[in-house]
């Protein structure tokens, strides 16, 4: 086990910059997600991670020891692919086997090794099978026994989940995550579903278009957030946000679109006039007769909660969730609010938390 | 000239206009012997089936006549034939076989071949693999392999043509022509009538045939070498492979069936081989190969039909397991 460490990594293709200055640290047994939308660069930089791309500039290290130009193999990482990228001629055993017998390891502590996965994975029926005997689950947890049968220091995973079906994705998050807590191996997850980054991580890294946007915990990023990015990124259904200003007149409040009006904390004064982005979760939506008006368009009950998608007079799209079951309409009108400590503020022009 | 170049553009207006009015007109009378519109209810279902039974072999049919009388039956008749004598209309029984076996001519025919079965597929086969990783990986692969694709488009006889002259020999005191002889010379050595070496001679017929048949198994095993997923390929790099490893238990096992298939294609293509021989040597010197010796005996000096179709015969019976086992490979490669 070991920390990493990811000081103003660029990285270039050619002209085009890729990612402009990444810095991250990863602490020692922590599971860390790279979660942002497809092109952001987070594969980039687990590529870069394991040494299948080389760094522009900057510096990667892993444990005390910077590994820029350190080959793969000797970086003592394993990485688990999206695709799996088992060898197909291989049978399931010989597929973890393979990083060991080129290591020329004894054949008895190879198969103690492989055998030890296995049981860990439930793989162990499943060990003289190829790979396109085995379902899209087996695969994938066969791509992680390759992994572990190496024990290395660091973890690599590049969007494993996302090839397989939402039902098994769900048992499959939980599988890597009782997997993590047992072994205790530093971790680096790569993913654009940011549900798979909530639920798995110690850690969150939201990445944008070459930078990171916000370090931190999952909690503090649903919270928190950084930036209009981070805010509309995190969580689903995702926050709603309401443009306008703030106004001073009769206490400090929230001036939007087709005269929505939102009372806000004292502490939220920026001055009268500055543009604003007004951001609330759909669970911390309220009924209320002084809300602001929002017309229902549709209505969809999931049992649990109701959720309803409407519009602002301004024409700006409300999600609202409620627990209490509400018989909601089409095309009525009702009237919400949020409680002023729960609101999100950003500046209108750069993004950023107010 | 003009006259020739009307009737091939006549034959080929003709022949595809011939399909197509053929598809065209019986799926047409189909259409009205068994009408499937404006008939009542139970009498349109039945049409409906019977149509869908007897189309497909509308379309098939032509293709499966003209493979039986073109195929089967020139096979059935080759097999009457090597039982019969020169003339083929008196039974011999086995005595063109017995004959086969003990003439020396025909055994050194089965020794070349087996000469080119050993030398041809192989080095085919490896060249078309190593200049199809290595043209992968520069700007001016795709050049390179078009170059190597292109003896692919020449007939064996102009090959042949074309090698002639690089083996070309001239007295002595003469200047050389040939190419290989010219090259000799230039560093010194003696030109070589090349062609009637003994041996080495059918070594030199081979690289003919290795020339043009490289672009094949290059351009199918290039196929092949980019089908291989790229992360398996960066799993082993992670799993500490060297390019060496990688290229030997990663992606020549991904490949090797069709490794297999381009290596039987090319084995069959062999021990059919004919038109190089004739025109190089015509089986002079050793060099005679089955395919060349059965159509002397089979045209040459007056015609022997008897011994000309047993070598057929026994050309066949070395083709169709190759075949078979090829056809099964393809069809799995296929399946995958």
């Amino acid at each position: 086990m070991a920390s990493v460490g990811i000081r103003e990594v660029r990285k270039s293709f050619g002209s085009t910059e890729i990612l402009h200055g990444v810095s991250i640290d990863i602490v020692d047994g922590e599971f860390v997600t790279l979660v942002g939308p497809s092109g952001c660069g987070k594969s980039t930089l687990l590529r870069m991670i394991a040494g299948l791309e080389g760094v522009t500039s900057g510096q990667i290290s892993i444990g005390e020891r910077v590994v820029n130009n350190v080959a793969p193999k000797e970086r003592d990482i394993a990485m688990v692919f999206q695709n799996y990228a088992l060898y197909p001629h291989m049978t399931v055993a010989e597929n973890m086997a393979f990083s060991l017998k080129l290591k020329n390891a004894a054949k008895a502590e190879t198969e103690a090794r492989v055998q030890r996965a296995a049981e860990i994975l439930g793989l162990v029926p499943l060990l003289s099978r190829y790979p396109r005997q085995l379902s899209g689950g087996q695969r994938q947890r066969v791509a992680m026994g390759r992994a572990i049968v190496r024990d290395p220091q660091v973890f690599l995973f590049d969007e494993p989940l996302s090839n397989l079906d939402a039902k098994l994705r769900v048992a499959m998050r939980a599988e890597i995550k009782e997997l993590h807590q047992r072994l205790k191996t530093t971790t680096v997850y790569v993913t654009h579903d940011q549900i798979e980054a909530m639920t798995m991580a110690d850690k969150i890294v939201v990445m944008h278009d070459g930078i990171v946007e916000q370090i931190g915990r999952p909690l503090d990023l649903y919270d928190r957030p950084d930036n209009l990015f981070v805010a509309s990124f995190i969580g689903s259904p995702a926050m709603n946000f309401l443009h306008g200003e703030i106004g001073s007149d009769g206490g400090p409040a929230f001036h939007g679109k087709g005269g929505v009006s939102v009372p806000l904390n004292g502490a939220a004064g920026a001055g009268g006039g500055t543009p604003v982005v007004l951001g609330a979760r759909p669970e911390h939506l309220k009924l209320s007769d002084d809300g602001f008006p929002v017309e229902i368009v549709v209505v969809e009950p999931t049992g649990s909660e109701i959720q309803i998608i409407g519009r602002t007079p301004g024409g700006e799209e409300i999600v609202a969730n409620f627990r209490e079951r509400h018989a909601f309409e089409p095309g009525q009108t009702v009237k919400l609010t949020v409680e002023p400590n729960l609101i999100h503020l950003f500046n209108g022009e750069t993004g950023k938390r107010l | 000239m003009a006259a020739q170049i009307l009737s091939a553009i006549i034959t080929i207006i003709v022949g595809v206009g011939g399909a197509i009015a053929y598809f065209w007109g019986a799926n047409r009378l189909l259409d009205l012997i068994f009408p499937s519109r404006g008939v009542a209810g139970m009498a349109a279902v039945d049409n409906l089936r019977r149509q869908g039974f007897i189309r497909p072999w509308l379309f098939i049919g032509p293709a499966l006549i003209i493979l039986v009388v073109y195929l089967i039956y020139p096979v059935i008749q080759t097999l009457y034939l090597s039982f019969h004598d020169r003339s083929g209309e008196n039974f011999v029984g086995v005595a063109n076989y017995a004959w086969a076996f003990g003439d020396r001519e025909f055994q050194n025919s089965i020794l070349n071949n087996l000469l080119w079965l050993a030398v041809v597929p192989a080095a085919c086969t490896f060249l078309g693999l190593v200049i199809a990783v290595l043209t992968d990986r520069i700007w001016w692969g795709t050049i390179a392999k078009s170059l190597i694709f292109l003896p692919l488009a020449i007939s064996f006889v102009g090959a042949s043509v074309i090698w002639k002259f690089i083996y070309e020999y001239r007295g002595d005191g003469q200047v050389q022509i040939g190419l290989l002889n010219a090259i000799v010379q230039f560093f010194g050595g003696n030109p070589q009538v090349w062609i009637s070496l003994p041996f080495w001679n059918s070594f030199f017929l081979m690289v003919i045939l290795i020339w043009i048949q490289t672009g094949f198994a290059m351009v199918i095993l290039s196929a092949a070498l980019r089908g291989i997923p790229e992360e398996t390929i960066e799993a082993a790099v992670i799993d500490g492979a060297n390019p060496f490893q990688i290229f030997w238990k990663i992606m020549i096992p991904q490949i090797w069936g069709t490794i297999a298939v381009v290596w039987t294609t090319i084995t069959i293509l062999v021990l059919k081989v004919f038109d190089i021989v004739l025109t190089m040597t015509n089986g002079q010197w050793n060099s005679q190969v089955l395919a060349n010796l059965m159509f002397d005996w089979m045209f040459r000096g007056g015609g022997d039909f008897g011994r000309g179709a047993t070598i057929a015969i026994i050309i066949m019976l070395a083709v169709l397991p190759i075949m078979i086992w090829n056809i099964r490979q393809a069809n799995k490669e296929g399946g995958l």
